[in-house]
């Protein structure tokens, strides 16, 4: 396996592979996300108690998992780079921080705009809430000690840091509706064996959630593409595209 | 289909605003991710080739100084 992973620690191999994904991570989303929302929108059935503000769901759970996910990626990114001094491991933390940063502000911000109508409010300091709220400052965190150093080896170290620091809130995130009372519901679709809710529900859920995946996936890869041409201008082969593409 | 006409559809049950407002956020933030994402990367290239023409300028003027001495 190691000979298989060896040749993607050279900047140059993941750059052309990333370029050469992200059309199909791209086509993959698109397609999946105009399936997947006509028919949450137009075709699932609406919730026997909380009607049609059920369909916030499909945009709702998607991008507050993903926000998990991405972090988790992040954070995993993070050590790879402290333990084996990878630097594409700093460039796809520095890649994944921004999108994350946005998925979590689309969970909270539809978060809200479902609270109103079901709970009466558009905010509560509970644990759910408030642990999804740290978790958009810990990627602001990130970004801002990214862009804060000139040196971006630097900047990638300290990034590493808070990000690693930051894992700690992904089980509060998660078990917050179980270890606390909370307004937010618990778990619908995760739960281990069937899902807690009518498969007429369940399959757009799955399309949906595919299709901001693939997203993320294709937003990842162009920030990854650029974050490895800043980190290695110098160097003969960026100099070989750039007079190439040039042309 | 769950929905008789587009008004109804429009309205989803009466919850429109939130559903809307939620889907419009969605929407206007992805696609700004995406855009700032794609000009980044366009940003980026650009500074790379601008650099790498001021370099080759400077080693030309170096190498013709030389010539003339």
């Amino acid at each position: 396996m190691w000979k298989w992973l060896h040749p993607y620690a050279n900047p140059e191999t993941t750059y052309h592979l990333s370029d050469r994904v992200i059309p199909w991570f791209g086509w993959l989303s698109g397609s999946l996300l105009t399936i997947g929302l006509v028919w949450a929108l137009l075709f699932a059935p609406a919730d026997y108690q909380q009607g049609d503000s059920f369909r916030i769901f499909y945009l709702h759970v998607p991008a507050a998992s993903l926000s998990m996910g991405i972090y988790l990626g992040m954070a995993i990114a993070a050590l790879c780079g402290m333990v084996w001094q990878l630097k594409l491991s700093d460039a796809a933390v520095a890649a994944l921080a921004p999108v994350g940063a946005v998925f979590t502000a689309i969970a909270l911000f539809t978060g809200a705009a479902w609270g109103k109508p079901m709970w009466g409010t558009w905010w509560v300091w509970d644990a759910r809430l408030t642990s999804e709220l740290v978790l958009l400052f810990l990627y602001l965190g990130v970004i801002a000690i990214n862009n804060a150093f000139e040196d971006k080896q630097m900047a990638g170290k300290a990034a590493s840091i808070i990000a690693l620091v930051g894992v700690i809130n992904l089980p509060i995130i998660k078990y917050s509706v179980e270890w606390w009372n909370t307004l937010h519901q618990g778990a619908t679709v995760s739960k281990l064996g069937k899902p807690a809710m009518s498969l007429e529900m369940f399959w757009p859920f799955v399309v949906c959630f595919l299709g901001f995946a693939f997203f993320v996936a294709t937003v990842t890869c162009i920030r990854f593409k650029t974050e490895i041409l800043l980190r290695n201008s110098s160097r003969p082969w960026v100099k070989n595209l750039m007079l190439e593409q040039a042309k | 289909m769950q929905f008789d006409s587009i008004t109804a559809f429009l309205d989803m049950g009466g919850y429109g605003f939130f559903v809307w407002l939620s889907f419009g956020f969605g929407l206007i933030a992805l696609l700004t991710l995406v855009l700032q994402s794609k000009s980044a990367l366009k940003r980026a290239k650009s500074d790379i080739a601008k650099r790498i023409v001021t370099e080759q300028k400077q080693k030309l003027a170096a190498q013709q100084q030389n010539n003339h001495r």
